[in-house]
């Protein structure tokens, strides 16, 4: 094997990614855990620890930035650490996310929940099953999976419109429930968007391999709640 | 800077010629077991620089050389200092491969020999083979030891010569354009090979080349000219430093191509 120096680099940028993945992955279970638990010390660790997202995010970005510069990476190389930069801003914007939904919890202070969260963590461990495979997919380079994970996104969209027509149903009911489902429902499309950001590092692999640059959308990527603002920390 | 000890240390080098002030004043630190890269545009003064620290430039006529090049915290130009111990310690790999019209054996054999071995040949076949392993060359040229150095390829032909001057177990290597008269490939293997070599050697490197520079090495020196085309040192960095962020407007006048 030829041209080490940037072998290495690239595999330790993929192990960076990894971490990076993981860390935005624990954030995202465990705000979710410390909302439905209604833990407040457990959403502000989650809401801290963002910081330590943002600086994996940049060091991985000063890497890929130093690969760049220094090794004149060509074709595959180049579009992988072009990627790179990419995927890292995806999940630094996942850990917002997260970030978030600790905030939300934070936000509903000693108010008790309108009821039992069952699908919003349901969505949550959906929505992480799949950054997990997608970033394995892409630091591995496989195609299949990269075309294969976004359609999971429609079960994702499924449960955050069931989440949304349940909490309208709440709303309409009772509006002294609005505050709380309002929040709820934000919760729901955090996850709901960190999704969607999966595909997107769907299409960096397939870029990366194939050089193709196109959108990876689910078969269905409607959902009932409006298109817009994303309400993020 | 690396945290060990340096190296080698060059403090306020001028080097002329005849009346041709061609160094001014450079002050450089060279961290052990590091690459040190030295670029910048023809007639900046870095081959200068390089042939100063292994007294290569004493062959020059009508060279003047002031300032101190430190080895192990001795000036190298002191009256008391052999220039053949100094260049056995100081090695040097030049830009064109140079083999001896011998063996390959006989070509690493060489300085072993003329160093003052007097040991047994089959301890001198165990130092060209580790010298040969070392210069990533063993497996090419095992069976073929005693072929001509010049039937290799100009790859191996440098590796060749690299092995030569490793063989001596200097402590640092000096390489002046090792690439330059090579292929793309045959570039790479060598960069690679110096990278292995880094492990256990200090290596210099002069290249015209920025994108080597930035490829392999640690640290970067970049020389520029002045008005009166003398050399001298802009900046001093970490490779990454230099080639992302450098501090000189100079400097990244020449990495970004828009100046030399």
């Amino acid at each position: 094997m030829i041209r080490k120096t940037l072998e290495a680099r690239v595999q330790h940028l993929k192990e960076e990614l990894l971490v990076l993945g993981s860390m935005v992955e624990q954030a995202m279970q465990q705000a979710m855990d410390a909302l439905k638990r209604r833990d407040l010390d457990a959403s502000r660790r989650v809401y801290a620890n963002d910081q330590a997202i943002n600086a994996k995010r940049f060091d991985i970005e000063r890497e890929a930035i130093v690969a760049i510069a220094t090794q004149q990476p060509m074709a595959h190389d180049l579009r992988f650490l072009a990627s790179v930069l990419d995927v890292a801003s995806e999940l630094e914007r996942m850990g917002d996310y997260a970030k978030g939904i600790a905030k939300i919890n934070l936000l509903l202070g000693d108010q008790p929940l309108l009821k039992p969260l069952i699908d919003l963590p349901r969505m949550v461990d959906l929505a992480t099953s799949m950054l997990r495979r997608a970033l394995q997919a892409f630091v591995q380079g496989d195609v299949q999976a990269a075309l294969a994970i976004p359609k999971e996104d429609d079960q994702v969209d499924a449960l955050y419109n069931q989440i949304y027509r349940e909490l309208i149903t709440f709303m309409m009911q009772d509006p002294r429930t609005i505050d709380q489902a309002n929040y709820l429902l934000w919760a729901a499309h955090n996850v709901e968007r960190m999704a969607d950001r999966v595909t997107n590092i769907c299409e960096r692999t397939l870029f990366t391999v194939t050089g193709e640059m196109r959108e990876l959308d689910g078969p269905d990527d409607e959902t009932l709640a409006p298109v817009g603002g994303e309400p993020a920390a | 800077m690396s945290d060990a000890a340096p190296a080698l240390e060059i403090r306020n080098l001028n080097v002329y010629y005849g009346d041709f002030h061609a160094v001014r004043d450079v002050s450089l630190t060279f961290p052990r077991n590091k690459i040190t890269a030295i670029i910048g545009p023809s007639g900046c003064g870095k081959s200068t620089v390089l042939r100063s620290i292994n007294r290569m430039n004493d062959l020059i006529p009508n060279v003047r050389i002031e300032g101190q090049v430190l080895f192990e915290g001795k000036n190298i130009y002191d009256p008391d200092v052999d220039p053949v111990e100094v260049r056995r310690r100081i090695g040097m790999v030049f830009q064109k491969p140079n083999p001896f019209p011998k063996s390959i054996y006989e070509n690493v054999a060489w300085g072993v020999r003329i160093n003052g071995f007097r040991g047994s040949k089959a301890e001198l076949d165990a130092l060209v083979e580790e010298a040969l392993r070392g210069a990533a060359l063993w497996d090419e040229v095992k069976d073929k030891l005693h072929q001509s150095g010049l039937s290799l390829s100009g790859g191996q032909q440098q590796r060749l010569c690299i092995a030569r001057a490793i063989a001596v177990r200097p402590e640092i290597i000096l390489m002046d354009e090792p690439a330059s008269a090579l292929d793309p490939i045959a570039t790479l293997r060598i960069e690679d090979l110096m990278r292995d070599l880094a492990r256990e050697y200090t290596i210099i490197v002069v290249t015209h080349n920025m994108q080597q520079a930035a490829r392999v090495s640690d640290y970067t020196a970049f020389f520029s000219t002045d008005e009166t085309r003398t050399g001298h040192l802009v900046e001093f960095g970490p490779t990454e430093q230099i080639f992302t962020n450098p501090k000189d407007p100079r400097t990244e006048a020449y990495i970004t191509g828009r100046f030399g």
